[in-house]
């Protein structure tokens, strides 16, 4: 995303509402850009311009349509008759954990995050997420303790927090997601041995030889080197 | 496009010959645009090349040089704060140094101008390098970033990065990093532009949002202090010219806060909202190079501040989404970079520079293709990554891409995308040592903002493994110098003698830096009264 909202419009005008007061906006571009042409600095509520890091959350409504929606607002673009907020922050309760101390991650949840069994299936996280992440699903895969499956349902989740904005057991469903994802990893997963065997390589100065070598090579020489390094297929 | 496609699957566009690399970049490459440079006029630097838009910022003066001339430089500011290490920037560099402090014991204090995770880091998609797989070694992955850095790496910062790579990774993963595991549960390694072997650990495409969100997730647990929406716009420094603090500016209430530190860590990160030459980026908003101007005030080196990396392939259209990153690693799985007629005209697995270099060359030769938004571009064939490996493929390890193309109907499994050379990463920074010590005494510096580990060119994936080994290794120091460094005059003093060289050299502008945010507000004409 550049600086086009600085630029004269090249195309129409649209008519939205931002946080309640109507502006004349070009089309095409999106909810970020829309502040910042309607003069509006921003510092809360932007951040990587790129839909990952969850920064902006907005709510809005297009014309003619009762029905709030959430989104991101740099990934959200204006519509003629749209009206938008920017929901900059949200106050989830985090808990607080030394991750791996924990004897029994699965158990632990319910003490960190009570909440997370109080999921009355309404599905509103679903239908909110940007992400098009199964949040509910996530949720119950957690409270099951399947954390490997919350894994793999949530990598994408960017925080963003709009779940817990929309969820009526009051729960945040992306720090929920985040524990257990964590707890798989540090309790489920063992560090494979090609790590640990090449660490213990370099630890006992398998290498040693060879950049004692290395360190002895004038530019040309080490230029030369890397160059001719041979390629793994003609490695023993 | 499409037309030709059967054609170009058979086709190899062959790796390019050392004075053939060179020729292109020097005839294509922006950082061989020398109207685009300046030379220093003052500072550690001086005579030294950079980008305008760099120099300027480096030459600017300080928020705090106005009330300067009103009080005595040299009379200490009160502290706010007293912390053993201070840690500016709150990004996965910040973040791992501040843990590794920590765990040393020290009183440490994390300020970031944004949320602590907003920062580059979140937005890596391609991986991580680490030479763990067993036809790789740490001399493979030395030799091939050397290569990629023109040989102009620091050698010194260079092996240990590789060295440490697997340690890196098993400390990620011990906390709760989920790197992407194959059937055995090793980790599944792809290749990138200039690496010999599959070297990339990934978590699908957000592999730095993965683990920018542990590193973040454990920084609370911790209990580290942070203070978001409070950048550092000045350093303090002592009467031997040593870092001594930093003044914050906070955002909500306008104050100064002054924090006296035994050690500070710079962790800012890059520079690519300053859109140098005019380039887009895919940069988060609030990289705008703070951490090099506050540490060149206080006199310390910069290394390499005239070499900028060009992404090859940033989105240009649609609009909104300029300047986006179009993941390398859809290159390295296959994906085509197609010129108007049709035709391949680089290896996808150049280096980025050359790479990056040839495509501009295509849109200045006019086989580029024009946008509605008035940008050009080439082509890159991303279905073709499904036909090589099978259907599935995109959807399954490109879920990012999928996403955000999605969001504007753009399907690539079955659509090419158009891609434009993209501001992406500061190769260059504060000259560091394997501490991550700066040429002044007491200043750290981890992380985008340090230069030298990635000669002129960074090779994909040696950023992500930079932040954490480097910062690390800051944190751990700066815990360790904390215990004998005696607290230090928390003064001006540098910022006089900096506006001085001002002064003598004629610098009136009246910028300010840092930075601190792009000013993208569209600017109106004031009606006249």
């Amino acid at each position: 995303m550049s600086q086009t909202t600085t630029e004269k419009p090249t195309t129409s005008l649209v008519s939205v509402e931002i946080m309640g007061k109507p502006q004349r906006v070009p089309h095409g571009i999106t909810v970020l850009q829309a502040m910042w042409y309607s003069g509006h600095e921003l510092i809360r509520g932007v951040g990587c311009l790129g839909g990952t890091c969850g920064a902006c959350g907005i709510v809005y409504r297009t014309k003619d349509n009762f029905e709030l929606r959430n989104g991101l607002g740099c990934q959200t673009l204006v519509q003629d008759g749209m009206s938008f907020s920017m929901i900059p922050h949200f106050a989830p309760a985090r808990a607080s954990y030394q991750m791996a101390e924990l004897a029994d991650p699965k158990e632990a949840l319910f003490e960190l995050y009570p909440e997370a069994a109080r999921c009355v299936n309404c599905n509103a996280c679903n239908r909110v997420c940007p992400q098009g992440i199964d949040v509910r699903g996530s949720v119950w895969c957690a409270v099951f303790g399947n954390f490997d499956q919350v894994a793999e349902l949530t990598m994408s989740c960017n925080s963003c927090g709009l779940c817990v904005v929309r969820c009526p057991a009051d729960m945040a469903p992306n720090l929920i997601a985040l524990y257990a994802r964590r707890a798989h990893g540090v309790h489920e997963l063992k560090p494979p041995k090609r790590v640990t065997d090449r660490i213990a390589e370099i630890n006992a100065g398998s290498y040693g030889t060879e950049w004692t070598k290395l360190q002895k090579m004038g530019d040309q020489e080490l230029a030369k080197y890397c160059t001719d390094y041979p390629k793994p297929s003609a490695v023993k | 496009m499409e037309a030709k496609r059967a054609g170009r699957l058979a086709q190899t566009p062959a790796l390019l010959a050392d004075d053939a690399r060179k020729a292109l970049l020097s005839t294509h490459h922006p950082d061989y645009r020398a109207d685009a440079y300046r030379t220093l006029k003052i500072g550690p630097n001086a005579g030294d090349r950079t980008v305008k838009e760099l120099a300027e910022l480096l030459e600017a003066g300080s928020a705090l040089s106005e009330p300067l001339n009103a009080r005595h430089a040299d009379t200490p500011l009160t502290p706010h704060e007293k912390v053993d290490v201070l840690i500016i920037g709150g990004g996965g560099a910040g973040a791992a140094a501040a843990l590794e402090a920590k765990a040393a014991g020290a009183n440490v204090l994390l300020a970031t101008k944004l949320r602590l995770g907003d920062a580059n880091t979140v937005m890596a998609e391609g991986g991580m390098q680490a030479a763990v797989n067993p036809d790789d070694s740490p001399i493979r992955h030395f030799a091939d970033t050397l290569k990629g850095g023109h040989f102009k790496n620091d050698r010194t910062l260079l092996k240990i990065l590789v060295e440490e790579g697997p340690s890196a990774v098993l400390w990620l993963m011990k906390l709760g990093v989920l790197f992407d595991r194959d059937e055995e549960g090793n980790l599944k390694l792809r290749s990138g532009g200039g690496t010999s072997t599959a070297r990339l650990l990934a978590c699908r495409d957000y592999t730095g949002l993965e683990l920018m969100r542990v590193l973040k997730d454990e920084v609370l647990n911790q209990k580290i202090r942070t203070l978001e929406f409070s950048p550092a716009i000045e350093l303090l420094s002592g009467p031997d010219g040593a870092c001594t603090g930093a003044v914050l500016k906070d955002f909500d209430s306008d104050r100064r806060i002054v924090v006296q530190a035994k050690i500070v860590i710079l962790a800012t990160g890059g520079s690519g909202r300053l859109h140098i030459q005019r380039f887009p980026t895919s940069n988060h908003f609030g990289a705008t190079g703070d951490g090099l101007a506050l540490a060149y005030r206080l006199g310390a080196k910069l290394l390499y501040i005239d070499t900028f990396q060009y992404h090859p392939t940033g989105s240009v259209y649609p609009e909104p989404m300029s300047g986006l990153l179009v993941t390398e690693a859809l290159r390295s799985a296959g994906a085509q970079l197609v010129n108007a007629p049709g035709d391949r005209f680089v290896s996808e697995l150049e280096t980025r520079d050359v790479v990056a270099s040839a495509v501009i060359r295509e849109c200045q030769e006019g086989r580029g293709v024009a946008t509605p938004g008035g940008r050009t571009g080439v082509w890159l064939d991303i279905p073709v990554v499904d036909e090589l490996h099978g259907e599935g493929t995109i959807e399954k390890r490109f879920p990012n891409m999928m996403r955000l193309f999605s969001r504007y109907g753009i399907d690539i499994r079955k659509e090419p995308v158009l891609v434009y050379p993209t501001l992406h990463y500061q190769n260059g920074g504060v000259q560091v040592d394997p501490q991550g010590q700066a040429t002044v005494k007491n200043l750290l510096v981890a992380g985008e903002a340090s230069g030298g580990l990635h000669g002129r060119n960074r090779l994909m994936g040696n950023s992500l493994l930079d932040i954490i080994v480097f910062g690390r290794r800051a944190g751990q120091h700066a815990a360790t110098m904390a215990m004998s460094v005696e607290w230090g005059a928390t003064t001006l003093g540098h910022l006089k003698a900096f506006e001085a060289a001002r002064a003598n050299a004629g610098i009136t502008s009246d910028l300010i830096s840092p930075m601190l945010f792009p000013d993208y507000v569209r600017k109106v004409e004031k009606a006249t009264a």
